[in-house]
């Protein structure tokens, strides 16, 4: 673990990304004249001034109590080699990303065309973060991921068509038609199945690490939520438990910037969630989440240091939420010169520039993984398309388990 | 057969279940150096040692949701709530996430959530209350409510080796007040099959907890008073619940009062009796009656306790008034 030290910031002043965010704030705050005031204003009782958020606490002084560190971008191929990389790794993270981002938009058109029931959810703009994490962990190791963590099941292998057989709510999709969109997961591959009560998943978490080290396992458990959970009490349960007893847990942070529409600042008064780490008795980290190797760096640094006894760490990945809540959403409420800085920092093309500047990757590369990719998906939607709806006599079963659900390799 | 109290029954499953199989273990707030609040684990840190019984932080979600966790990864979690009420912390956890994980994910979660329940020692609103009947409207939960020393011991057991979250209510009132014979081997009792704590042919009391005893002593007042032979039905379990047991109870004598400690409105006894009317109207010979605590939060001052818990006159009063009707 000492040997990555001297790759990490310390700085704490050296933000770029983070200082955007402030006039950006401002700028919203002073928005009376936005179009948003407006098409809130008929949904109110009498006419409001100001309808954008406003902090009625001076941003500069939020600035003065960070204490997490701030990793910096991972430099070279020699590092990522060190790290457990090579170039083979490398493409086949970014043949991730683009499958991750592919069967969202892929969902998306679907979604659309009326043929995924109920809401559906997207992960734009965390794609990096999640596939970074899913990278960083071992075969043994285990997590939930969340709603924006579409990454982590194609990393652990949820083939695409049971993805869109789950969001379609078909029999073949993992929960079978009886939970739909991201609230899945595929146990056989380390995964626990997210639920919406946000972060309740991180206990959860806690307790699968509390699991390895009783069995003095080495195996770490990783556990996400967004910075909006984290002013739930979940959160605070999970990290101080798991700060007293050292357990082989680590907590990502997808911090997006809005709780569906609350930006950071009503979410909580410090300046980064991962500065509550060291309240905890544990490190805390910030990344730009966009920044796929940065991220993946920080993840193993972490879950190497769980699983030798170092106990849990919190990785805060800053992002941008580059689509609404859900796709009913607009976003009309997050600042257009956010998402257009944003958009510069677009996680799979920076991938990809570094993969060019730094692994010399070609053309024909990047050609043939879109291609496969592709056809991957097509193949994908038809396969499950062909899955049937289930059958209504099925509702009732499955409420309770039944000894032969305890004949699971995680259950023994 | 020894003679054991109620407590120590608890004791004794938890005990030999830990020694039997290496995946129990006892997580909860000072259960391991102090014992747990009512000395259900005394003894177990210096046997199981500290990874298996783990004192935790206050903190009702990570304990029970830890569990759920530890219970995905293989293992048996036992967790204590130090006092029933305090579930209601836990209970978000309980009813969103381990209550669904294995219809919606197909994940089983194998835990037991143990609950010392129950008023009648000026416990107040915070330490008396009798919460089973929100959490056997959950599907997915599974809740037991003992009222002898041997269905404890078996029950427990039962719980331990269920593949799906249960939630043990132990009540206060019983755990050194009762004492019985129960049996030193390993045994299991099921789930869903009611007990006949006394037979009898003219009145079906359906109830289960420390009720049980209330009813016993109200059944046999009433039988050397007016010669009313009351027929018992201690539930045990409410998720599942025996309704074949009850109906053919019902069938049997034709009248039928449900009592229990909880609240009145929205009580278990709500649920029995409905279905006691839906099932078994042409047997009936008297409206189905109910007693229970009013609809108040549970006081503290002795007789206004008093006033709350149901007691044995009001459970003569209520056989009395079936009989004659």
């Amino acid at each position: 673990v000492t040997e990555f030290a001297p790759a990490r910031g310390t700085t704490g002043t050296e933000v770029g990304l983070v200082l955007l965010e402030v006039p950006l704030r401002v700028a919203a705050a002073e928005a009376e004249d936005d179009p948003v005031a407006e098409r809130l204003a008929t949904l109110l009782p009498e006419p409001v001034g100001g309808l954008s958020h406003v902090s009625s606490v001076p941003l500069e002084c939020l600035r003065l109590m960070a204490i997490a560190w701030e990793a910096e971008p991972v430099g070279s191929l020699s590092e990522l080699k060190e790290l457990g990389l090579d170039r083979e790794d490398l493409l086949g993270i970014f043949r991730a990303l683009v499958t991750t981002r592919g069967i969202e938009e892929r969902g998306h058109i679907l979604y659309k065309q009326g043929k995924i029931p109920g809401s559906f959810y997207t992960g734009r703009g965390n794609e990096a973060a999640s596939v970074a994490v899913a990278t960083a962990m071992g075969p043994d190791d285990v997590g939930a991921p969340l709603h924006r963590d579409m990454g982590v099941h194609v990393v652990r292998g949820v083939e695409p068509w049971r993805i869109f057989a789950q969001f379609m709510g078909r029999v073949d999709g993992p929960t079978k038609g009886k939970d739909g969109n991201v609230h899945m997961a595929d146990a056989r591959l380390g995964l626990i199945a997210m639920v919406s009560h946000l972060p309740a998943m991180l206990p959860v978490a806690v307790g699968c690490a509390l699991a390895f080290r009783i069995r003095e396992e080495k195996r770490v458990s990783v556990g996400w939520f967004g910075e909006g959970a984290s002013a739930r009490g979940d959160t605070h349960e999970a990290m101080n438990f798991a700060g007293v007893r050292r357990l082989p847990v680590v907590f990502i942070c997808d911090n997006n910037q809005w709780a569906y529409s609350t930006p950071t600042h009503l979410e909580y008064a410090c300046e980064h969630v991962a500065d509550r780490a060291k309240a905890y008795g544990f490190d805390g980290v910030v990344v730009d989440g966009t920044d796929l190797l940065a991220v993946y760096r920080e993840a193993k640094i972490a879950i190497d240091k769980a699983r030798q006894g170092g106990g849990p760490t919190l990785i805060e990945c800053l992002t941008l939420r580059m689509e609404g809540h859900a796709v009913h959403d607009d976003a009309f409420y997050v600042p257009k010169e956010m998402f257009e800085e944003w958009a510069k920092r677009d996680p799979i093309e920076r991938f990809r520039s570094w993969l060019r500047e730094n692994a010399d990757f070609t053309d024909e590369e990047e050609d043939e993984i879109r291609a496969e990719v592709k056809k991957l998906l097509n193949d994908a939607i038809k396969r499950a398309d062909e899955s049937p709806l289930p059958d209504p006599s099925t509702v009732l079963e499955g409420v309770y388990a039944t000894p032969e659900d305890l004949e699971t390799p995680h259950h023994k | 057969m020894a003679e054991r109290t109620y407590l120590q029954a608890i004791s004794d499953s938890l005990r030999q279940e830990m020694r039997r199989d290496k995946r129990v273990f006892v997580i909860g707030e000072d259960v391991g150096v102090y014992g747990g609040a009512f000395k259900v684990t005394q003894g177990f840190q210096e046997e199981f040692g500290e990874w298996r019984v783990i004192d935790a932080p206050l903190s009702e979600t990570a304990i029970v949701g830890g569990c759920t966790g530890a219970a995905i990864m293989g293992l048996r979690p036992v967790a204590e709530m130090q006092f029933a009420d305090f579930v209601s912390c836990a209970w978000d956890h309980l009813v969103t996430v381990a209550a669904k994980q294995r219809y919606r994910a197909g994940t089983a979660v194998p835990i037991v959530v143990r609950l010392p329940s129950g008023g009648g020692f000026s416990g107040g609103p915070f330490h008396s209350q009798n919460p089973e009947s929100s959490f056997a409207h959950i599907p997915g939960l599974k809740v037991v409510c003992p009222a002898t020393p041997a269905d404890a011991k078996g029950l427990l057991t039962t719980a331990i080796e269920d593949p799906n979250p249960v939630l043990y209510f132990e009540h206060k009132h019983l755990y050194r007040r009762i004492k019985d014979d129960v049996p030193e081997e390993r045994y299991t009792v099921p789930f869903g099959e009611a007990r006949f704590h006394r037979e009898g042919d003219d009145v079906t009391l359906v109830t289960w907890g420390a009720m049980v005893f209330t009813a016993a002593e109200a059944a046999q007042k009433v039988e050397e008073e007016d010669g009313i032979s009351t027929e018992i039905v201690d539930l045990r379990t409410l998720a599942p619940w025996d309704r074949k047991a009850v109906l053919a109870s019902v069938e049997k004598t034709s009248k039928a009062l449900v009592l229990h400690e909880d609240t009145h409105t929205g009580g278990f006894g709500a649920e029995i009796v409905a279905t006691i009317a839906e099932d078994a109207f042409e047997h009936l010979d008297a409206p189905v009656r109910r007693i229970a605590a009013p609809d108040t939060p549970v006081p503290f001052s002795p007789p206004l306790e008093k006033a709350f818990i149901p007691q044995v006159e009001d459970v003569v009063k209520g056989i009395k008034d079936l009989a004659e009707y």
